[in-house]
């Protein structure tokens, strides 16, 4: 992930802005500028709550180099209450533990370091609940 | 008048008890928990740093004051764990709360009091009228030397305080500082873990601050210890925040809400602040707050609340301090422990 992408994507990232189509009212994440459900182009921003459910998820045994230190982890698809969807590491929970149906809140937690001395990159988790 | 219209805390879930430090090092944990009263201390994840944990506090500020987050005009963070050393840990954090761009935003540093250092300063702009809201954040994910007696006390957490005029949760009817140059406790730049001048951290450097400090505020104030609901003094360790109230007049009554350093741990600029949001959760209206910090190097913040009808309505809006500390943990043995600090180092 270059900078000037991650850069980018700040709003996505750190604010979790979707967009939501005034046509069908398809909530898409990250915010699209057209709809992937009616092609409309009539949408208007929202930010997502910062909880979920988990739809689906697997474990990373195996990563990127960058996340030796936090292998293994859990990667999960979390739905939130608007319809939003997105696919976050779930962190401070045993990676078995991670199961659909099981209630996140979307944390602002560090993503990846870019090298040793690059910039670090910032984005949303999801934390079990209770 | 100004104070605080909003507030939040963060602590890690991640906890190393003292006695899993101490087998480490071929210490007596029984020693370890009755010198230093502490028995197990918040350790940050892998991808949690100063910038994480003022995010979360900030938005547990931005939820109980109910303001649209781009009316703040000025954000601080006070911390001596920022993760650049240059580039300002208030950017990322002013972005990620929606506060962008109309802000005046600084990182400040000032050993453990950088975070009521912070909250001066926004609290001053907001009496001055140049900003109708500002923001102070104290936070850390402390660094300590393995096998030093900071390594018993170390910790990662923080709080956010929001100032402004109107629908104030906490009145701040007076403030006092109190600095001096007194070489306690430091890191040079570029040095991993700080330095400390052991029993020289106590009487010139911790007790003479945080009594002259708060002596000096009551004084001039006119209120006497009896007078306050709570007291909440920087906690280094259990006990030192224990004598200094003790010397001051207060009660162990008065001083147990904020007294969270023996489950919490130091988390140096976010410890003063973050005992005075459990006081605040748990405070009613009228209530006499004191809270004064100490930073090495060294000086003394004091601040003097008052707790409005609001307070308890706007409480449950956000994570309390009493939920993070009690709630779902993760305890970790000195490999993880060691590992989630990265004082393990891989290859390329």
């Amino acid at each position: 992930m270059p900078s000037p992408r991650y850069w980018r994507e700040r709003a996505n990232r750190f604010r979790l802005e979707a967009a939501r189509c005034k046509g069908c009212d398809r909530v898409t994440y990250p915010a699209r500028t057209i709809c992937p459900s009616c092609r409309g182009t009539d949408l208007e921003t929202l930010n997502l709550s910062r909880k979920g459910k988990v739809v689906t998820s697997t474990v990373v045994h195996v990563g990127p180099s960058e996340f030796t230190m936090e292998a293994p982890y859990a990667m999960a698809v979390v739905e939130t209450p608007e319809g939003g969807r997105l696919m976050v590491q779930v962190v401070d929970c045993e990676p078995s533990d991670v199961q659909p149906g099981l209630e996140v809140s979307l944390e602002f937690r560090l993503i990846r370091r870019e090298g040793h001395s690059g910039i670090l990159c910032y984005g949303h988790k999801g934390v079990p609940v209770g | 008048m100004a104070g605080i219209v909003g507030y939040g805390a963060y602590i890690p879930r991640n906890r190393i008890k003292s006695e899993e430090i101490a087998r480490q090092w071929g210490k007596d944990p029984q020693a370890i928990s009755r010198g230093l009263l502490l028995d197990e201390k918040s350790v940050p994840g892998l991808d949690e740093d100063t910038i994480t944990i003022s995010v979360a506090a900030g938005l547990g500020a931005v939820e109980r004051a109910g303001i649209d987050p781009s009316v703040i005009g000025a954000l601080y963070i006070g911390s001596e764990s920022h993760p650049y050393a240059v580039k300002p840990s208030g950017t990322i954090v002013s972005e990620a709360l929606g506060i962008t761009p109309e802000v005046h935003v600084a990182d400040f540093e000032f050993a453990c009091k950088a975070g009521t250092e912070a909250m001066f300063v926004a609290l001053g702009l907001v009496e001055s009228g140049r900003v109708e809201y500002a923001m102070g954040i104290g936070a850390d994910t402390s660094q300590g030397a393995p096998n030093d007696a900071l390594e018993f006390s170390a910790s990662a957490g923080g709080a956010a305080y929001l100032f402004g005029k109107e629908n104030l949760l906490v009145e701040v009817l007076d403030t006092y500082s109190y600095t001096t140059d007194t070489p306690d406790f430091w890191r040079r730049e570029g040095e991993f873990y700080p330095r400390h001048g052991g029993r020289f951290t106590g009487e010139p450097a911790y007790f003479k601050h945080v009594l002259s400090a708060s002596r000096a505020i009551l004084d001039r104030s006119g209120y006497k210890a009896s007078d306050f609901r709570h007291a909440i003094f920087h906690m280094p360790n259990g006990k030192f925040p224990l004598s200094a109230g003790k010397q001051l007049g207060f009660t162990k009554e008065q001083l147990e809400v904020g007294w969270l350093v023996p489950t919490m741990g130091n988390t140096y600029s976010g410890s003063s602040p973050t005992g005075l949001a459990a006081v605040l959760d748990i405070a009613e209206p009228d209530d006499l707050i004191l809270i004064t910090s100490f930073g090495s190097g060294a000086g003394s913040d004091s601040f003097i609340l008052r707790a409005t009808d609001l307070l308890p309505q706007r409480v449950e809006r956000a994570a309390t301090v009493k939920s993070m500390l009690e709630g779902p943990r993760r305890y970790l043995t000195y490999g993880q422990y060691a590992k989630f600090r990265e004082k393990i180092i891989l290859n390329d």
